[in-house]
């Protein structure tokens, strides 16, 4: 079966004087078309990079070490700089966090709207705006005649994302991806856009992959999941069964820390320790320090990625490939 | 003293120096000129001061390696027959001695104009701070001129020649000031607000004593930022002034009097009266720039741009 | 976006109010108005009673007063020297050092732009490396420096450029400009580029470090996710944010840059303002000084005024402001 985005064992590497660290260590997924996908994980685990990977667009000294990205038939991790950039933007997009670095404060929101259009078709700038109009009545931003020659200090920080949305969907892409979108919005305004990003990516038929720490977001926007720990994925799966029923000890201990299913007064479950940073991962399963089941061979040898359950879940960890049921609540 | 010196050798600031072979170079460099400039007297082959050691008949001699050059001579004479090598290690220790001495009033002044006016705000604050920014409208070499014209018409050449020295000193110190004032200003009410400051007053310490002993110590970062700057500033000034005819007279000429001195003699090609000393200028400024790049590189990497 | 041009008039004015009380106090203190107006030669008994026709023995206040009002209609006393209004010799000697101020301006802003841009975009070449170096070297080399060893090079040596003077100038209504020329552009390349060699370094660095700082940031990063060419996003997106605190910076340098024509036109033997300034001073001629001080003083505002205005104006944050 071919999928829409096949990113195959993909290696990030950042190339510092005292030699190249490891930031994402042979990661693998796919996404289909219309799919939402999760990709969830605590800061540092490698989430953002897996982003910006996705368009080759990683800040230096980063750069892709190995593995692909097949798109639409393409490696994009091979692709020339001139062709990735009819990619971004076009097929792929990408929504930042903080909406009022995102946009440049000394150009109008028309000015940027319509030259994202003029990048990548041959298009009059009327009728650019038009389309740039029909898409900001579709986030939802009221009189958007006027929007567009204003500057983005004259906007609240929702309706800032809300046109950001409205960029990345102008030039209809195949996939969005979302670096934590709403984490730098007020908590009443995060659910609206999150809404609305769904919504969309549903009317439009349009890709999503999600990138956050908040799993409650998750469970509510997407079909798919996968779980990022210290550079690799631990867990994937669909996002329902992945959070009613983890298999990882990692994945276990973030459900179990969540909030919701205590008594008021009682103490959080927190799972013990920190993860590694890139420079000192242990050997072996990185989780491993942290992990209620390490045994020697966690400490020795690296979980292969493999499905359990029915071909469902993919998970890493060398206790669940022995007993498929271990953890199971 | 020794547990400093133990500090010192183990810290990073050594380290980083001893990696950077451009600062090491310049320190060398400083040093050698610092040397010889204060020790004048003892490295220079003649003294140009005495007027037993000038004879006319030397004037506007090339270089010793030139046709016309003579031996006693290295550098050539000016035009007034002096060995151009002694009169430009007398005018190395004046430019050091009227920069070093020049900045260190301003210092003192900006410091504690800052110190008060950012530690006890309000009026305070508000008047001080006024007079810098008014101050510092006008860019400070019109200011130096300017006060360096007053002075001379005040007080008359004969008697400005005669306090030349001092008089540069208070006239650059007068005229930056307020760089100093501005950064202390900023620095002190960056730390007015941290807790160590809060706990000195809960203890009862009156507030000179947490100015001076607790909160400007952790502004000295700031000044020492600056400092260098400030020198290659004050001593281009003095060399500016001198070549203006507003600093140091021909009699006991700076580096800067010689450049001027030598560029009327330039057509005639007496190339040499002008070009030495300024090179000897231009190195001392710029080794002393670069060291202050690196200091600033090593103190501060957030300060430093590109 | 109004009540911030209000308040930057109202502090001009009030800095301008300090130059000319300064200015006042030099020539009260120092300056002596009677030589200025009849020279040497009068009695110690006619001075004093010329002392008390003028008013010089009136209280400060009044005589600062009057001296305010004189020179709000122009009339900055007389130049002992030139026997002449301060305010007329300086207009006559003005435009040479404008001039001078304009070209190294151009050339600043021709050569410190592209250097500055393509250093910020590709810092690791070879060009940029040695631009860098070459600037601290800048720095260190006073003006008149710079401008002594410019005429040995093309004037004396090589012998392509004069080496003092204006050259032929044009009057166009008591404007003596040596624009139009091919003689006087020829003696003003000289002059223009020892001025401006003190600014090159510091606007190359400064627009180099700008424009690298804006690469950095989200909104350059959101601009290359969407694709677009990459020509735009340095010219347009970053230039135009690396250009603003650039402007502010231009506009107090072009200040500077009046302090420094002193030193330059004394090396060119340049009939302008800085070199008449220095005469002034040989001459004791305080009413001039203080003169100049006052116009100066009022260039400087007026620029600074003006930069801070334009800023305003350039810069949607602050215009808009007032909108919402």
């Amino acid at each position: 079966m071919s999928h829409l985005l096949e990113v195959n064992d993909l290696e990030v590497k950042f190339g510092l004087r005292q030699g190249d660290l490891t930031a994402i260590n042979g990661i693998s997924f796919n996404l289909d078309k219309g799919e939402r996908m999760g990709l969830v994980g605590e800061s540092g685990a490698g989430k953002s990079v897996t982003g910006f990977a996705i368009i080759n667009l990683i800040s230096k000294p980063g750069f892709i070490s190995g593995g692909r990205v097949i798109f639409n038939g393409r490696d994009l991790a091979a692709l020339s700089e001139e062709t990735m950039r009819e990619i971004r933007g076009n097929h792929i997009s990408m929504i930042f966090q903080d909406p009022m670095m995102t946009l440049n404060p000394v150009l109008t929101i028309g000015t940027q709207m319509v030259e994202t259009l003029q990048a990548h078709r041959r298009i009059t700038r009327a009728e650019a705006e038009a389309i740039a109009l029909e898409k900001l009545k579709k986030v939802q931003i009221p009189s958007p005649e006027k929007r567009l020659a204003q500057y983005p200090h004259e906007f609240s920080g929702g309706m800032r994302q809300r046109i950001v949305i409205a960029i990345a969907l102008i030039t209809d892409p195949e996939i969005i991806i979302a670096d934590e979108p709403t984490t730098a919005l007020d908590v009443t305004i995060q659910a609206e856009i999150m809404d609305l990003l769904q919504q969309l990516c549903e009317s439009e038929d349009t890709g999503l992959i999600l990138i956050t720490h908040d799993l409650g977001v998750v469970s509510q926007v997407t079909e798919k999941i996968a779980v990022m720990y210290a550079g690799k994925i631990v867990e994937s799966g669909l996002t329902d069964r992945v959070v009613n029923d983890p298999k990882h000890p990692y994945t276990q201990g973030l459900i179990k820390a969540l909030p919701g299913s205590l008594q008021p007064g009682a103490r959080l479950n927190q799972i013990p320790g920190m993860m590694p940073t890139l420079t000192d991962i242990p050997p072996g399963c990185a989780f491993n320090p942290r992990c209620p089941l390490c045994e020697a061979i966690c400490r020795d040898q690296e979980p292969p990625f493999i499905p359990v359950d029915h071909m469902t879940r993919m998970v890493a960890c060398h206790m669940v490939k022995l007993d498929p049921n271990m953890g199971t609540r | 003293m020794n547990r400093t010196w133990q500090r010192f050798k183990a810290s990073y600031l050594l380290f980083s120096f001893k990696q950077d072979k451009t600062a090491m170079l310049s320190l060398a460099v400083l040093l050698t000129l610092l040397v010889t400039g204060l020790l004048a007297p003892v490295f220079s082959p003649y003294d140009p001061y005495d007027p037993a050691n000038i004879d006319i008949m030397n004037s506007e001699l090339p270089p010793s390696w030139t046709q016309d050059g003579e031996a006693a001579f290295l550098l050539g004479t000016d035009i007034q027959g002096r060995d151009l090598l002694s009169t430009m290690i007398y005018g190395l220790r004046l430019s050091i001695l009227i920069g070093c001495g020049a900045v260190v009033l301003q210092g003192l002044l900006g410091v504690v104009v800052g110190l008060l006016a950012g530690y006890l705000g309000g009026k305070i604050d508000a008047v001080l701070m006024r007079i810098a920014d008014i101050q510092l409208s006008f860019p400070y070499l019109m200011v130096a001129i300017f006060i360096s014209a007053i002075f001379q018409l005040a007080f008359g050449i004969g008697r400005y020649e005669d306090l030349s020295v001092p008089l540069l000193i208070v006239i650059i110190g007068l005229a930056e000031w307020p760089v100093y004032a501005r950064t202390v200003r900023a620095a002190v009410m960056g730390e007015k607000n941290k807790e160590y400051v809060e706990a000195a007053r809960v203890i009862g310490l009156n507030r000179w004593r947490i100015m001076f002993r607790h909160v400007l110590p952790n502004t000295m970062t700031s000044v020492l930022v600056i400092s260098t700057i400030q020198v290659a500033n004050a001593v281009m000034s003095e060399a500016a002034l001198s070549f203006l005819g507003l600093g140091m007279p021909v009699t006991k000429p700076s580096l800067g009097s010689l450049i001027r001195s030598g560029f009327e003699y330039i057509f005639s090609g007496s190339w040499w009266i002008t070009l030495f000393p300024g090179i000897f200028l231009v190195l001392l400024v710029l080794v002393i720039n670069l060291l202050g790049d690196w200091l600033r590189d090593v103190l501060n990497p957030k300060l430093y741009k590109g | 976006m109004f009540a911030f041009v209000i308040r930057r008039i109202a502090q001009a004015l009030f800095v301008m109010l300090i130059i000319s009380l300064v200015g006042f106090s030099i020539k009260n203190k120092i300056g002596d108005p009677i030589r200025d107006l009849v020279g040497e030669r009068v009695t110690p008994a006619e001075r004093e009673l010329l002392r008390d026709k003028i008013g010089l023995n009136d209280p400060f206040i009044t005589q600062y007063l009057r001296f305010a009002k004189n020179a709000a209609q122009g009339d900055l006393g007389m130049s002992f020297f030139h026997k002449k209004p301060a305010l007329a010799v300086i207009a006559a000697k003005a435009p040479a050092t404008l001039e001078l101020v304009f070209g190294a301006a151009l050339i600043i802003i021709f050569i410190s732009l592209p250097i500055g841009v393509f250093s910020a975009i590709y810092p690791r070449s070879a060009f940029s490396r040695f631009t860098m170096a070459f600037s601290t070297l800048g720095v260190s080399v006073p003006v008149f420096l710079t401008a002594i060893v410019l005429i040995y090079i093309f004037s004396v040596e090589l012998n392509w450029l004069p080496s003092y003077g204006r050259g032929e100038t044009v009057s166009l209504g008591g404007w003596d400009s040596g624009l139009f020329t091919v003689d006087g552009i020829m003696h003003l390349i000289l002059p223009c580029f020892s001025l401006a060699s003190i600014m090159l370094p510091l606007f190359i660095r400064l627009i180099r470090s700008e424009m690298m700082e804006v690469l950095e940031t989200e909104y350059i990063k959101f601009a290359w996710a969407k694709g677009l060419h990459r020509k735009r996003i340095w010219f347009i997106h970053a230039f135009k944010n690396t250009l603003l605190p650039v402007i502010t910076v231009f506009g107090v340098q072009i200040g500077i840059m009046f302090a420094f024509t002193i030193l330059t036109e004394t090396v060119f033997q340049w009939q302008g303002m800085g070199f008449m300034f220095l005469e002034a001073v040989e001459r004791s001629d305080i009413s001039l000084l203080v003169a100049y001080l006052m116009v100066v003083g009022a260039i400087f505002v007026v620029v600074n005024t003006v930069v801070d205005i334009i800023y305003g104006l350039v810069n949607p944050t602050i215009r808009i402001a007032g909108r919402k």
